[in-house]
């Protein structure tokens, strides 16, 4: 896949916690950590990993989910694969 | 000692006549349907082609906001929205409101639905189908279970005396105030929230019922195809939707100064030993029912001036009602005013003895009783009092009423409520 901005991983990936969750996308930033910054409870963490997957077209295998704490974690995540690609 | 007093401190509702109680009460008394054509894309490939949906759909109820909604059975909506409008109706803050709260060790739920998270369970099916399993809501199963609508509630108000989920296809919220009842006598809780809920207005339901032949079929005019004791009835209507009640010992509702809209006086129960889905022609199972709710409330059959049939529109079940209350209440049968408010609000199956709990109590409350609808020519077997054509006024002073509610497998719940005077 090509190379996807901080800025798009992360514009994606507010409006993906919004719809979920429903947190404001502007409080997604890259320091929050999902579960004690965002209150986003375990269940709702897989429905957005599948979503994140769906929407930047990677594979996060479930083993990897539980190392993806914070917002930045998603973003190093996602373009980590996108240069291994 | 004396046994623990309980009464009902706060109503709420969401049904197929209103999104709350006081538009449902008012569609009630003006003898309006729930029920209408299915917008649906296959209904040429159902038995029965029309349902009683609920009135407002949980996203426009301004309730609940899109997120919460996403992770919770439609069922489960109804349920959330219903115990919110009960429990400020009680005259307990919500939410950032603030107010006044019950002491989470006092406060109890028991919320039943007969069939549970159908819509979730089926559409999630699909979902593997279509898209494998990784794709399933990780909320199926939360969503799908029977006990989650009693969990959405409990952890809304953050009732940790226990949350409790019973379940007896059609009597279901009726054993769930019955056991709301035992629960605040038995000294578990101060306050319960107690009552039932369904949706599952869904083609596999209209088809399996369907299959069933337990369903009205009349396709042609829906809206007057729910009518109990009516000689042209063809089976039930299904509806959806919830009705909350909140109980509370007497001593503790008086001690907070709560608005009390009636006792709940006591509860019966039987099973009819006999068939899965019929009951005795003679209304025998049933009868026992009604009479162990008398025991237990303490009352005489003179007392009773009211009672809430089950009266889905089936044929059989309607006339076999009738025999049981006879059997029942003796002479005092031919003296109570009945009603079946199923005629407009469709069968809310778990939710039906939950609602028409909450109508009879408004019925207590108000003096008046809702009359059946689409009652035309009544049933050469019927020789009791049905309120037909308009609400009946009920006589000032002390009452009691009756309501009852049966469910598939045989179960027979009647609950037993007094004017609060």
């Amino acid at each position: 896949m090509a190379e996807v901005s901080e800025q798009t991983i992360l514009a994606g990936l507010g409006e993906i916690v919004e719809e979920i969750v429903g947190v404001p996308a502007a409080d997604v930033t890259p320091e929050k950590n999902f579960i004690d910054d965002l209150d986003i409870d375990s269940l709702s963490m897989v429905e957005i990993a599948v979503a994140a997957q769906d929407k930047f077209e990677v594979e996060i295998p479930d083993d990897e989910l539980k190392n993806l704490r914070t917002v930045q974690d998603v973003i190093d995540y996602v373009q980590g694969l996108a240069a291994k690609a | 000692m004396s046994r623990t007093k309980v009464v009902v401190t706060g109503l709420g509702a969401s049904t197929p006549l209103g999104g709350d109680v006081a538009s449902t009460w008012s569609a009630l008394l003006a003898g309006e349907s729930g029920v209408s054509t299915l917008p649906w894309d296959n209904l040429d490939t159902l038995p029965v082609k029309f349902a009683a949906q609920a009135a407002v759909e949980p996203a426009d109820s301004g309730v609940l906001a899109k997120p919460r909604l996403r992770r919770m059975d439609r069922s489960q909506q109804f349920a959330l929205i219903a115990a919110i409008e009960a429990m400020k109706d009680a005259g307990y803050g919500y939410g950032e409101e603030g107010g006044l709260t019950v002491d989470p060790d006092r406060l109890g739920v028991v919320v039943s639905s007969g069939i549970g998270g159908l819509h979730s369970a089926l559409d999630n099916y699909d979902v593997y189908r279509e898209k494998g399993w990784r794709r399933v809501s990780p909320f199926t199963v939360p969503m799908l279970m029977p006990n989650g609508s009693a969990a959405h509630v409990g952890l809304e108000f953050n009732a940790t005396a226990g949350i409790h989920a019973l379940v007896s296809a059609c009597a279901s919220s009726a054993e769930a105030i019955g056991y709301g009842i035992d629960m605040i006598r038995s000294g578990r809780a101060d306050v319960v929230i107690a009552g039932g809920t369904e949706a599952c207005i869904h083609p596999l339901q209209m088809a399996s019922f369907g299959a069933m032949r337990a369903m009205s079929t009349r396709n042609d005019a829906p809206e007057l195809a729910s009518r109990p004791y009516d000689k042209a009835r063809d089976g039930f209507v299904l509806g959806e939707g919830s009705a909350i009640l909140i109980l509370e010992s007497e001593e503790f509702a008086r001690a907070r100064g709560a608005k009390i809209n009636a006792i709940a006086s006591g509860v019966g129960y039987s099973a009819d030993g006999y068939d899965m889905v019929q009951p005795p022609e003679d209304g025998s199972g049933q009868a026992k029912a009604m009479q162990r709710c008398l025991k237990d409330a303490g009352l005489e059959p003179s007392q009773i001036v009211h009672v809430n049939a089950h009266g889905t529109s089936t044929p059989a079940g309607d006339v076999a009602e009738l025999n049981g209350i006879k059997l029942a209440l003796g002479e005092q049968a031919h003296k109570v005013s009945i009603t079946a408010t199923k005629s407009m609000t469709g069968h809310l199956l778990g939710g039906a003895g939950a609602l028409e709990s909450l109508i009879t109590i408004l019925s207590l409350r108000e003096g008046l009783v809702p009359a059946v609808v689409n009652l035309e020519n009544l049933d050469d077997a019927v020789d009791l009092d049905i309120v037909h054509g308009e609400p009946r006024k009920l006589p000032d002073g002390p009452a009691a009423a009756l309501n009852n509610s049966f469910g598939f497998g045989g179960h027979n719940v009647t609950v037993a409520f007094e004017r609060a005077l």
